[in-house]
């Protein structure tokens, strides 16, 4: 048996982990004095960066027992990614710590090869899906992961609990010194949000690119100040697989109904007035409500200071409109929103520390009115699960959600049953979002609001046909659609830490039983 | 009859699990399940027991819960009909209706379901679907045809062909028919109910013939996607005006009632039986519509 300790969210947490960390107790962070680490500086007048080869890059710079990075914005479409873990493999070297910003599908088999080979043998990160959740879940990595949301990440890299001693990056454009942005060239993605904490704290810093411009390259958003090296590759990306194309709203009207009931609650919020902000997902339900609030917002003539996070091109329709002042772009889900950040002043790109780092002097997410996230599992607490399947299974990311979660209002839209699962449960299998930071659940059946938001309760109750339920109703209406699933069955090895954005821990995954 | 709104008749394939679990999160009217013409050949035992499972677990609040069983002269008739009276449905509705007689037989049928599944006799209520010429013809023998008709249908589609038609934009080739459902539903007191819109990219289209139907007199719409129940209900929320004129009328009511008076008068004038009955369906569609309470307060947004 395990000694284990309950945290705040009724969790039992190994107490082996908790020697190094606290466990999770309030969504709040204080006003702690928090000491920064700087990086090493290899001195260079700048004229010896441009490196025609991964495996000689590897070979100079990386070691046994470091910790590499990289980062996810070419998402599904990323070829950097697996080009440098072949070379790192293949070098055999060993015990890397595997610290990238988040891990995409593209990157799954290869992050699986690398634990096999005995070359990585720890990993933090945002989260991860399909074969390596899989892997991981089933107890492939001796050490736990790490899940930290992106704002945990830059807290981390701040502060030195993430040290990386080489960060590669890939970037659509780059000059000799490593001046380089993400808005121009084949691999365009727009915001190099996430990947500018890596640039900024890395001891050595990689740039990879398909396209080395004229020096000096503006607009700068990594620095020739920052940048060790600059190596020319064949392909940074596949243009088709960074973002989506055309963005489609969505016809599906299951979803077209949680969306307009996620704007008539916005609508109906104390939240909803001149200047008031708002983040959004980018699934198509998130796509929907930025259409209805768009509606809404003309009609009661009201404009938004500025949208934030992860951004898509209806969302930079509103810029264009008027309707938005600012949109604070940490990255971009589709070419529409990658494509414009150049043209438009009015979209600013921002770091994951401006965004979301929860020991700032401020970060964005502190200014946010609404959030409007999603939820593989939501329980009766307003407990929030993003990162395990109904099986219990890795497949899942943290993101952004724990850190947009501290906006004034938080609505979690989400259908009550996915085909035989229940949305809404008893108990979620992993807390990653505390349902102390959940303020409202939009079902298609019924709207809950967390009974610590009595205003809010109070002020929705006065619309028409705006569905009240208590969250118990909805999670007993699930349950009677789907029926009681069996307990999932674990074994007591923990496969996977799950992080709060200050750092504590919140839920510990464990090894699935077969 | 039990007077109730029926602006939105929502089409549900029988054999598609995922639209008739979520059937009732739309607010429509009635919801129709088919064991029809959207199930194929190969499909029609697995949509009756969809369907018919689903009766008995899913909550579809108030929703009047219709289904569309397969023809007379089908060999899954009877086992539609057995299947949804033991399973509580409240409407059967009959397609390709002709005659008289062709309800008189579903209602045997239906009774010999209520009985062997002692289910009180008369529970049950049909209608028809008119998709003929000869249909249409004899739309008022159909609608007088049984004590259990709620309403009648127009199935645009079949109908058309059967003129050697088609469907026109202006919708001049379903006039004849319109009036004639709509005249022996009126006559029968029963409702009467617009064929559907199948475009969903005319969305102009669909409004435009929504108004007319409404104009005509149709209590609603049958309608083949979800999003076009809101689009229905704006055409039929009553205006500020009427919604006024309505609850004077109420007011006068209780006026007289408080009296004990059998007259109802209003600024001096009597009050006639239809003016009483257009102000109630008025306030039921205001209610329905979010515009005014219970207590027939209005909300103001």
């Amino acid at each position: 048996m395990v000694n284990t300790l309950k945290n705040k969210v009724e969790r039992e947490i190994p107490a082996e982990f908790l020697e190094t960390r606290k466990g999770f107790e309030s969504t709040e962070i204080g006003n702690p004095e928090i000491q920064r680490t700087a990086p090493q500086v290899r001195v260079s007048t700048g004229d010896d960066k441009v490196v025609d080869s991964i495996e000689d890059i590897v070979k100079k710079l990386v070691k046994d027992g470091m910790t590499i990075s990289f980062h996810h914005h070419l998402r599904e479409g990323d070829f950097i990614f697996n080009k440098v873990m072949d070379a790192i493999i293949s070098l055999g070297i060993k015990d890397l710590t595997l610290a990238p910003s988040s891990l995409t599908n593209t990157m799954n088999d290869k992050v699986v090869e690398a634990i096999k080979a005995g070359t990585i043998t720890n990993i933090t990160s945002s989260g991860m899906r399909g074969s390596l959740g899989e892997a991981v879940s089933h107890g492939l990595l001796k050490n736990p992961v790490i899940f930290r949301s992106h704002g945990n990440r830059a807290r981390s890299i701040e502060n030195g609990e993430i040290k990386i001693d080489v960060a590669f990056l890939g970037v659509p454009n780059a000059d000799r010194l490593g001046n380089a942005n993400g808005m121009t060239g084949d691999a365009a993605f727009g915001s190099l949000g996430y990947a500018l904490m890596d640039a900024n704290y890395a001891n050595k810093v990689v740039l990879l690119t398909d396209n080395l411009v004229d020096y000096p390259n503006t607009p700068a958003s990594i620095k020739q100040t920052q940048v060790d090296y600059v190596v020319k590759v064949d392909q940074v990306g596949d243009p088709d697989r960074i973002g989506t194309g055309a963005t489609r709203f969505t016809k599906n009207p299951k979803d077209l109904k949680i969306a307009k009931m996620v704007n008539d609650v916005i609508v109906h919020s104390p939240y909803f007035k001149q200047g008031f902000s708002f983040q959004t997902g980018s699934g198509g339900a998130a796509l929907a409500v930025a259409r209805f609030l768009r509606q809404s917002m003309i009609d009661s003539d009201i404009k938004a200071s500025f949208a934030l996070g992860g951004i898509t091109k209806p969302i930079v329709d509103l810029l264009e409109e008027g309707l938005v002042n600012k949109v604070m772009d940490v990255q971009d889900f589709d070419k529409g929103a990658a494509s414009s950040m150049k043209n438009n002043k009015n979209q600013q790109e921002i770091d994951a520390s401006w965004y979301a780092d929860p020991e700032n002097k401020g970060a964005m997410v502190d200014q946010l009115d609404v959030a409007i996230l999603s939820a593989l599992e939501i329980d009766t607490d307003f407990n929030v699960n993003v990162m395990t399947g109904s099986n219990g299974v890795i497949r899942g990311a943290i993101g952004g959600h724990q850190d947009a979660a501290t906006a004034k209002m938080t609505i979690i839209s989400a259908p009550l049953t996915r085909g035989r699962i229940a949305t809404v449960v008893p108990k979620v299998s992993t807390v990653v979002t505390p349902g102390s930071s959940i303020d409202v659940l939009v079902t298609e059946v019924g709207i809950a609001v967390n009974p610590k938001r009595q205003d809010l309760i109070d002020a929705f109750k006065q619309v028409p046909g705006l569905p009240l339920v208590s969250i118990e109703e909805l999670q007993q209406r699930a349950e009677k659609i789907v029926g009681k699933p069996q307990p999932l069955e674990y074994t007591d090895r923990t496969v996977a830490l799950v992080t709060y954005r200050d750092g504590s821990l919140i839920d510990v995954i464990k090894q699935v039983k077969d | 009859m039990e007077e109730r709104l029926r602006r939105t008749m929502m089409f549900v394939p029988g054999n598609n699990a995922g639209m008739v679990k979520d059937a009732g999160i739309y607010g429509a009217d009635s919801i129709m399940f088919d064991l029809e013409d959207s199930v194929s050949m190969d499909q029609k035992d697995a949509a009756r027991m969809l369907v018919y499972e689903a009766l008995q677990t899913q909550d579809y609040g108030d929703a009047e819960l219709v289904v569309r069983v397969n023809g007379i002269d089908t060999p899954y008739f009877k086992n539609d009909v057995f299947a949804m009276v033991k399973a509580g449905i409240q409407v059967v509705r009959l397609p390709k209706v002709e005659s008289a007689q062709m309800m008189k037989d579903l209602v045997a049928v239906v009774e010999e379901a209520e009985k062997k599944f002692n289910i009180p006799v008369g529970t049950t209520h049909v209608m028809a679907a008119i998709e003929s010429a000869r249909g249409v013809l004899k739309a008022l023998e159909i609608a007088e045809s049984t004590d259990r008709m709620i309403g009648l249908a127009l199935s645009a589609e079949d109908y058309t062909t059967d003129m050697k038609t088609h469907r026109y934009p202006d919708g001049a080739e379903l006039e004849f028919a319109r009036n004639m459902i709509l005249h022996a539903a009126r006559a029968a007191g029963i409702a009467a109910f617009d064929t559907v819109f199948t475009n969903m990219n005319d969305v102009e289209g669909f409004q435009r013939e929504t108004e007319h139907i409404h104009q005509l007199g149709f209590d609603g719409k049958s309608l083949v996607n979800p999003r076009q129940i809101d689009w229905v209900n704006k055409v039929y929320e009553p205006t500020k005006k009427e919604i006024e004129n309505a609850l004077d009328v109420e007011a006068a009511i209780e006026e007289a009632n408080a009296k004990g008076s059998g007259v109802i008068s209003m600024n001096g004038q009597m009050v006639d039986r239809p003016v009483v009955l257009r102000a109630q369906r008025v306030l039921r569609l205001a209610k329905a519509s979010g515009l005014i309470d219970e207590d027939g307060e209005y909300i103001e947004e």
